[in-house]
């Protein structure tokens, strides 16, 4: 009886860091942002329940055309992710050995050892109008005066790529790892060309992989808040801003909460319909990733 | 150009380095024959296979298929296809669309590589097979379904990379069987490498005998069990007794080796200085009185050391006077010796042309 008690409390102590971490931090912030949510300011200081942030979202141009925007820019930048990281994860999978591969992953991860921050403030080092890339180009005489390339998509969609390229490389690199290089022989045995072999085997083997991979991608992606603000500047227009004006700046927590639910809705949405479109589930996904 | 042969290989090496893995191997394979290549593992084969199948690139020579030269040509061109030591199957495709593959490669409508590959899978007895997982298929069926993927492209040549290594041995002797029996039914050439001498000895109409890059011997089951050429063929295809000494008298293919003991064998053959004499247990014959041997040459006398009992190939261990190692003999299951016990004393004796005697 008492050891059966004892177990019961290692069991539970055991779990405790979880359980306060899942409850503190990810559950109970939700479930307040969920009510904070559906409340309406009637009165000074007075809140009454009300669906009236959620219809602001509509009626409002500004927030659903950047929550679009930053949907369709989340769903590019994965994709563009997706194709820059599928030749490296190949290449570390299946050509480099040994200690190379060791090293090009220790090359793919190096770069996270230095804060976000500071990795985006490199890229506006290297892009901004008396930066790098336009001192280079007005030398060798390719343009008459300073170029900016910040503060624009193109910039914000290479930060985000970049940001993103190592949790896209690493789960790639692990499905392809399992592919049986005879399979891959038989592939071309059998008269495939490379084009066929990539689409009928590789492609089909690595599935489970890409899909972990799009997943953290674009979660990252939607909710990355440094690198639009500080790569697209006003022009980013990215809807974690949005959040952050509602709550921080405008000191209006409900409708904070409410774009914040959305967010959420958003990104579970998109997840749930690659997943369908893909035929995978999420199961053998979470394992490869 | 009309040729008489599928395959021809014409002085082609291999080198790694520094190291040969395939040695300036030439040989020629007719069509519908059973070509085998038996080897040793690290003796090439797998390479000079590679190399027709052309996954790896000779360093010098040719490799023609029906008169044809397949250098530069790249692998998904060649009229040669391979069935692979773990058999290689797409876990991602059905049965029916591993078949259709290779027909869908070369541009065959889906509907048609369908229909065809339906009727392969029946030709190999998978009828209505083709909507099934290949992880949910026995080994036996898997082998059949790497054969058809292969078949189904009515290819010149059919490699087969030791494709039976997998299976348990019950199994592997009924598709050594089914094996031979499909080359004859589809009349293609098939090229197959083994380790094992028994699946080449059962399955081959010739065998290559191939040890460290080179090729010992090429001929038919027969010629290399009774006929070897060399010592390493001897030894190496089918059981044997290994014996060594000098040579002493020699004429006319008949020689004398006589052994550290000083006991005197006769065989045929030539042996220098060195010589190694082999003589296979089923030539060994035994019997307890030594005059029922009277007319044999080579006669001894032993002790059963050890009785290896394996239904019809059960055979004795005899210590033998004049020997280092006990001799090898064959015990038949039928005759005076079947109750035969360790310790008994026992005559072995065999002729002069069982013994095959070749300078060491």
């Amino acid at each position: 009886m008492i050891a059966k008690q004892a177990s019961r409390l290692t069991l539970f102590l055991l779990l405790a860091p979880a359980i306060l971490w899942l409850g503190l931090l990810i559950v109970l912030p939700h479930v307040e942002i969920l009510v904070l949510s559906f409340s309406e300011r009637v009165a000074p200081r007075v809140y009454a329940f009300g669906f009236g942030n959620y219809l602001e979202f509509f009626t409002e141009p500004l927030y659903w055309r950047t929550f679009a925007r930053t949907a369709f820019m989340s769903i590019l930048v994965t994709a563009l992710t997706l194709v820059l990281a599928f030749p490296i994860a190949l290449y570390i999978a299946r050509v480099a050995q040994g200690r190379l591969k060791a090293m090009l992953l220790l090359l793919c991860l190096l770069p996270f050892w230095v804060s976000e921050l500071v990795r985006t403030l490199g890229w506006m080092i290297l892009l901004r109008e008396t930066g790098v890339i336009s001192y280079a180009l007005r030398s060798i005489g390719l343009a008459g005066q300073p170029v900016e390339l910040l503060y624009n998509d193109g910039a914000v969609i290479l930060g985000l790529v970049y940001g993103g390229l190592l949790f896209m490389i690493v789960p790639l690199a692990n499905a392809l790892e399992s592919l049986e290089p005879a399979v891959v022989e038989a592939g071309y045995d059998l008269g495939g060309s490379r084009w066929t072999v990539l689409r009928r085997i590789v492609i089909p083997h690595a599935m489970p992989g890409i899909v972990a991979g799009c997943i953290i991608v674009f979660m990252l992606t939607v909710g990355n808040f440094a690198t639009p603000v500080l790569l697209g500047g006003k022009n980013g227009l990215w809807f974690t801003e949005q959040i952050y004006a509602q709550f921080i700046t405008r000191f209006n927590w409900p409708q904070g909460a409410a774009f914040g639910m959305l967010l959420l809705l958003l990104s579970s949405a998109i997840v749930w319909l690659g997943l369908r479109l893909t035929g995978q589930s999420l199961g053998t996904t979470l394992k490869q990733a | 150009m009309a040729s008489s042969t599928d395959l021809d290989i014409v002085n082609v090496t291999k080198r790694f380095g520094s190291h040969a893995a395939v040695d300036d191997v030439s040989f020629s394979v007719a069509p519908g024959e059973f070509f085998s290549i038996l080897g040793p593992s690290g003796c090439g084969k797998t390479t000079l296979m590679r190399m027709i199948a052309g996954f790896e690139h000779p360093t010098s020579g040719d490799i023609r298929i029906r008169g044809k030269s397949m250098i530069g040509v790249p692998a998904n061109k060649r009229p040669v296809n391979m069935v692979f030591q773990s058999l290689a199957l797409f876990p991602m495709m059905t049965v029916g669309e591993n078949v259709a593959y290779g027909l869908t490669c070369r541009g065959v409508s889906r509907a048609e590589a369908e229909e065809r590959a339906g009727r392969m899978l029946e030709r190999v007895g998978l009828k209505g097979f083709g909507e099934r997982r290949v992880t949910a298929l026995s080994g036996g069926q898997r082998q059949r379904v790497a054969i058809a993927r292969c078949l189904v492209l009515e290819p010149t040549l059919v490699l087969l990379d030791e494709p039976l290594g997998a299976l348990d041995l019950k199994l592997r002797e009924h598709m050594k069987i089914e094996l031979k029996q499909l080359q004859g039914t589809f009349n293609t050439t098939f090229a197959y490498i083994t380790h094992d001498q028994s699946e080449a000895l059962v399955m081959s109409d010739r065998i290559a005998v191939m040890n460290q890059g080179k090729f010992e011997q090429v001929g038919s089951p027969r010629e290399l069990y009774h006929n070897p050429a060399t010592p390493f063929v001897a030894s190496f295809v089918g059981e044997t007794n290994r014996l060594q000494g000098e040579a002493a008298a020699a004429s006319n293919g008949a020689i004398a080796v006589r052994l550290p003991s000083g006991a005197i064998v006769q065989g045929q053959g030539s042996g220098a200085a060195q010589a190694l004499a082999f003589v296979r247990p089923e030539a060994v014959a035994l019997a307890q009185d030594p005059a029922s041997l009277g007319n044999l040459p080579n006669r001894f006398e032993g002790r059963v050391s050890a009785v290896l009992f394996d239904g019809a190939a059960s055979s004795l261990l005899i210590d033998t006077t004049g020997f280092e190692q006990p001799v090898r003999a064959v015990l038949p299951q039928a005759g005076p010796l079947v109750g035969i016990q360790v310790g008994a004393p026992v005559h072995v004796g065999w002729t002069a042309d069982a013994m095959k005697v070749f300078a060491a």
